[in-house]
């Protein structure tokens, strides 16, 4: 069943994956075969393409496919009552299709909407703020036959701050389309390229790679063709930024992509649009075609000799790794979308081969920016390390949850009164990659200065110590900011970090795969308190050899959560350790031999 | 002569060609960094199985995806990398169910091999016990996904003559499996068949009726190897005394070969009866502990009830102890049934099975039977363990030689033969 219009390009082959998943919910064993035969693959290499995506289901996923998100977030909020009652109300368990195949209900990671938790997607459209009732009313609604477009809650922007001065903020004001472009008419690429260089523009989410620099290198490998990927692919739990950009100013993000194809001399741009925000795919779609109707994609744009540039969006199926750039462009090849061990950068052999620069949203939204307002009032705002503003997206145990843009340099202590955090007890700075934050943290600032002294923050026994020698590091972060309040559980909430790794691994390195599924039951062992202080240090040590020998990124960070939060919560470890024992404390003997007493009983019932 | 770069690797310094792959740029110095994926110069490297594990400029990463360069400053052998090599090998045994007693693959593994190199004789990591799919399906294959270690060596290197893969990943995360392609796997040749198992660092990838082929002694890894030195623990040095030192054995779920084994030394034996008097012990058939003793000797793993409260009274009884062969160490044959579950178990072996007696609808139980645990354990997720010594049987020799290393704080090394796994 392949649609004619597509040509059996690889690139191809995820939009033909999704075709199908959408037609009948499910991928078969016919699909499969015409697939691979179309495509010249082996059926295996298309099985582990499909089974490596969330979203692609080998079994019906139900004509109204549910998927509940299960982070940190939405379990402070109403996941539990929220899944009990799609549970009851469909007659299915978790991870299930009903009878009549009208619904399947499956839990998912982050879908970026931590400021209006607990929320699901029924077929890719959002519900947001779900309570017991809420699910129960959604479902016989749909059970009416009302449409999911007309009942679904399109998610809020919640933009709640921005700097007073409007000459101080850089993305959530108004946007002329075209003033960013028209700058071009008088700057060579390489002035563009310096002015991003000298603007210190870095990369927003989360690695802050210098941008000038990446845009640089691809400029500098000669090729026939080259690409502008931006990464809307934002699957960090608890961000959201990137979300509220692409809804309200999408056309800022189209010229920063024609700016930097201009730049380093790309003509082809995609969107790597993940599929939790399908929702927003019209919302681009038109802001491109109104790109194209201004003569502003296209050739030769304003007129500007060898200006081509056109944009497409690319829909992601699922999966945290895909924000990883090199697993973006593999899976946009139509593979499996595994990190590659950076032989060649992207901006070396990126997207097909070519040379590919590969840029956050936010990234790309603040290019036209610092043409606009020019580089002298950009390097005002903000600190020497990182001038301008930046997006974080704030949830948690607070009052006024969404985004903020802040100045660089904002104590973190003001940001807390900011959003209203109620007895601030952790934050999850930087998403689970990032770092857990207490009250040593709240005299550091938010910004990217002295990061390099980071390192020295596990040499402190001495709280005290530790907040007066870190107070001058900056902290910085891609977006992500989850604020806890003292009645939540540190180890509940490590665990959940520590088990979206174990679901979000690539699988290729062992470190990755197995060394956080066996952190996982580790965290388990000593939240029902059968762990000793022999268990405390097994964690640290495996923590340091996971991130000592992953393969990629994600590996590498996957574990700074738990030792993070092992320095400055050493108190919520120890009330649950035992004292050193010479038996292991969590078999249990009884529970070990209950699966043998209800065998013989059962037996002895059935054979007399 | 630009080509040619110089580089410093663990203090010394060397030259080589600029852009070369540090793995074997080492290799050809005479040094050596272990791999499980990086087998020829495949472009780009796999970098999958992490085993080479270096520090470049003070940055870990894979040596096998590093490309030298001028001035680079390489660590190989720090205690903290060598440590770490050595947790990724012990993850990847944890990890999947590696029995290489009953392995086709064993002797001419590279994985067992490395594990030998490095003297492991316990994984830190508790076993997973993986559950993963077995496929016999393929007429010539057999592709057994619990040993596989995700190298991704035959995903890259068998290809049919149209370029078609035979082998893929499948799934992720925990989960990831390496998936045969029955069709395209019928294309390859009898010839390919064999090159694809005899890539896999492990027993993943068999080809059906050629296992076992070579014998004991005329395996791939049976010969050289190096002697391990056999560090003391220092917490728990005896204090030399007078009188003979007591030692208690005993086997849980075992076959009693361990014991079998202790007698192997012949005569020796009387020389460890100058030093050694044993108490509980099915040796001297002593059935219950009469004092407390300095080691503990122990074979098998935990199966049911009776075993465990043995092994608690022997951690309790015992100043030291020492678990001895495979099935104490990770389970063994008797943790195969680990993969199946309880009741159906039982239900073969005492009432559907083959030899049963007819009407035979009785599964033994009685108040004096030990009750059967959901799966066997090995004897450290139980209770903390001192020393460990592996193999099926282990040699007799290195058994001996870890009791008086132990007892009269003589450090012996063992010799690559006598310290196995199968």
């Amino acid at each position: 069943m392949i649609p004619n219009n597509h040509i059996t390009q690889r690139t191809n082959l995820v939009n033909v994956l999704w075709d199908i998943q959408k037609k009948r919910r499910f991928i078969n064993k016919d699909d499969i075969a015409k697939i691979a035969n179309e495509f010249d693959i082996s059926k295996t290499e298309l099985e582990g393409i499909i089974s490596f995506y969330h979203f692609f289901h080998f079994k019906d996923a139900g004509k109204y496919t549910i998927y509940l998100n299960c982070s940190t977030i939405s379990k402070l909020h109403n996941y539990h009552e929220v899944k009990k009652a799609f549970e009851d109300e469909l007659g299915i368990k978790m991870g299930n299709t009903t009878k009549d195949k009208m619904f399947g209900l499956f839990k998912t990671s982050c879908i970026g909407l931590s400021d209006q938790e607990t929320a699901a997607l029924i077929n890719y459209y959002p519900f947001t703020n779900l309570t017991a009732e809420k699910a129960r009313t959604v479902v016989s609604k749909i059970r009416e036959g009302q449409s999911l477009q007309s009942i679904c809650d399109f998610p809020k922007d919640n933009i709640q701050y921005k700097p007073k001065d409007e000459k101080k903020t850089i993305f959530f004001k108004p946007f002329k389309m075209g003033e960013g472009l028209e700058q071009l008419k008088d700057l060579s690429p390489e002035d563009v390229i310096k002015m991003v260089e000298d603007s210190k523009l870095s990369g927003r989410g989360g690695a802050f790679f210098p941008t000038g620099v990446k845009w640089k290198f691809c400029r500098n490998n000669a090729s026939d063709q080259k690409y502008i990927i931006c990464n809307a692919d934002e699957g960090e739990p608890g961000t959201f930024k990137d979300r509220v950009l692409l809804n309200t100013y999408p056309e800022l993000l189209i010229e920063g992509m024609a700016i930097a194809g201009y730049a380093v001399g790309a003509t082809e741009g995609y969107i790597y649009l993940r599929a939790e925000y399908k929702y927003l795919k019209d919302r681009i779609d038109n802001a491109i075609e109104k790109f194209k109707n201004a003569k502003l994609l296209g050739k030769e744009i304003l007129g500007i000799e060898n200006f081509n540039f056109n944009v497409k969006v690319f829909m992601g199926a699922g999966a945290y790794v895909c924000g990883e750039e090199t697993a973006l462009i593999a899976s946009m090849e139509g593979k499996r979308g595994e990190p590659t061990t950076k032989e060649y950068f992207p901006v070396e052999k990126g997207y097909l081969g070519k040379p590919t620069v590969v840029n956050n949203v936010e990234t790309l939204c603040a290019v036209p920016r610092i043409l606009e307002i020019g580089l002298k009032n950009y390097l005002s705002i903000g600190t020497e390390s990182t001038p301008g503003t930046k997006l974080l997206s704030v949830s948690g145990d607070c009052t006024k949850p969404g985004v903020y843009e802040i100045e660089w340099g904002m104590k973190l202590r003001d940001f807390l009164s900011l959003i209203g955090a109620k007895d601030p007890h952790m934050i999850l700075f930087n998403g689970f990659a990032g770092e857990c934050l207490s009250m040593v943290d709240f005299d550091r600032e938010i910004s990217g200065e002295n990061l390099l002294s980071e390192q020295i923050q596990f040499q402190f026994k001495d709280p005290i110590e530790y907040a007066y020698k870190m107070s001058g590091v900056g902290l910085r972060s891609g977006g992500s900011f989850m604020v806890f309040n003292k009645s939540r559980s540190i180890i509940s909430i490590l665990k959940n970090v520590t088990d979206f790794f174990v679901a979000e691994s690539c699988g290729i390195c062992v470190p990755c795969r197995t060394g956080n599924f066996l952190l996982s039951r580790k965290i388990d062992k000593i939240k029902l308190g059968h762990g000793n202080k022999a268990d405390m240090e097994e964690i640290q040590e495996w923590s340091h050899i996971i991130k000592q020998s992953s393969r990629c990124g994600l590996g590498k960070t996957s574990t700074n959560c738990l030792l993070t939060a092992m320095l400055k919560f050493p108190e919520e470890f120890e009330k649950l350790t035992q004292n050193e024992s010479n038996f292991n404390g969590s078999f249990n003997i009884n529970k070990a031999t209950h699966n043998y007493d209800t065998i013989i009983q059962e037996i002895e019932s059935t054979y007399d | 002569m630009t080509n040619i770069v110089n580089i410093t690797i663990d203090g010394k310094k060397y030259k080589a060609q600029k852009g070369k792959n540090l793995v074997n740029v080492a290799k050809e110095n005479g040094l050596y960094i272990p791999t499980l994926c990086h087998f020829r110069e495949v472009d780009p490297p796999l970098g999958t199985c992490r085993i080479c594990t270096v520090e470049v400029d003070g940055k870990t990463t894979s040596g096998c995806t590093t490309k030298v360069y001028e001035g680079m400053n390489v660590e190989i052998n720090n205690p903290e990398l060598l440590n770490t090599r050595k947790a990724i090998i012990e993850m990847l045994f944890a990890e999947g169910n590696h029995f290489c007693p009953s392995c086709e693959k064993s002797g001419n593994c590279d994985m067992q091999n490395l594990g030998y190199d490095m003297g492991i004789t316990v994984s830190r990591f508790p076993h997973v016990y993986s559950k993963k799919l077995v496929d016999f399906t393929s007429d010539r294959m057999i592709m057994e996904s619990n040993r596989c270690i995700l190298c991704k060596r035959c995903v890259e290197e068998i290809k049919t003559k149209d370029g078609k893969d035979v082998f893929s990943f499948v799934k992720r995360g925990v989960g990831t499996r390496v998936q045969i392609d029955y069709e395209e796997e019928a294309k390859l040749t009898d010839e390919e068949a064999l090159y694809a198992m005899s890539i896999c660092p492990v027993g993943a990838i068999l080809v059906k009726g050629i296992a076992y082929e070579q014998p004991f002694g005329k395996r791939k890894y049976d010969k050289g190897g190096n002697s391990k030195q056999v560090l003391i623990n220092e917490k728990l040095k005896r204090k030399s005394k007078d009188g003979k030192f007591v030692v208690a054995t005993t086997s849980l779920a075992g076959c009693f070969g361990c014991h079998m084994s202790l007698l192997d030394i012949n005569t020796e034996l009387l020389d460890v009866l100058e030093i050694v008097e044993f108490n509980k012990s099915p040796l001297t058939d002593i059935k219950k502990f009469s004092k407390q003793c300095d080691i503990g000797l122990v074979e098998g793993g935990c199966a049911n009830s009776e075993n465990i409260e043995v092994l608690k009274e022997f951690r309790k009884k015992c100043d030291i102890l020492v678990v001895f062969g495979e099935c104490a160490i990770m389970g063994g044959i008797p943790a195969m049934r680990n993969f199946i579950s309880l009741k159906e178990c039982l239900e073969e072996a005492y009432i559907n099975g083959l030899t049963t007696e007819l009407g035979a609808n009785v599964i033994p139980n009685h108040e004096d039977i030990p009750k059967m645990l959901d799966k066997v354990y090995p004897c450290n997720e139980i209770v903390k363990v001192d020393y460990f010594i592996p193999g099926c049987p282990p040699n007799a020799n290195h058994i001996w030689k870890v009791i008086k290393n132990i007892l009269l704080e003589e450090e012996y090394s063992i010799t690559h033969e006598e310290f196995k796994y199968d």
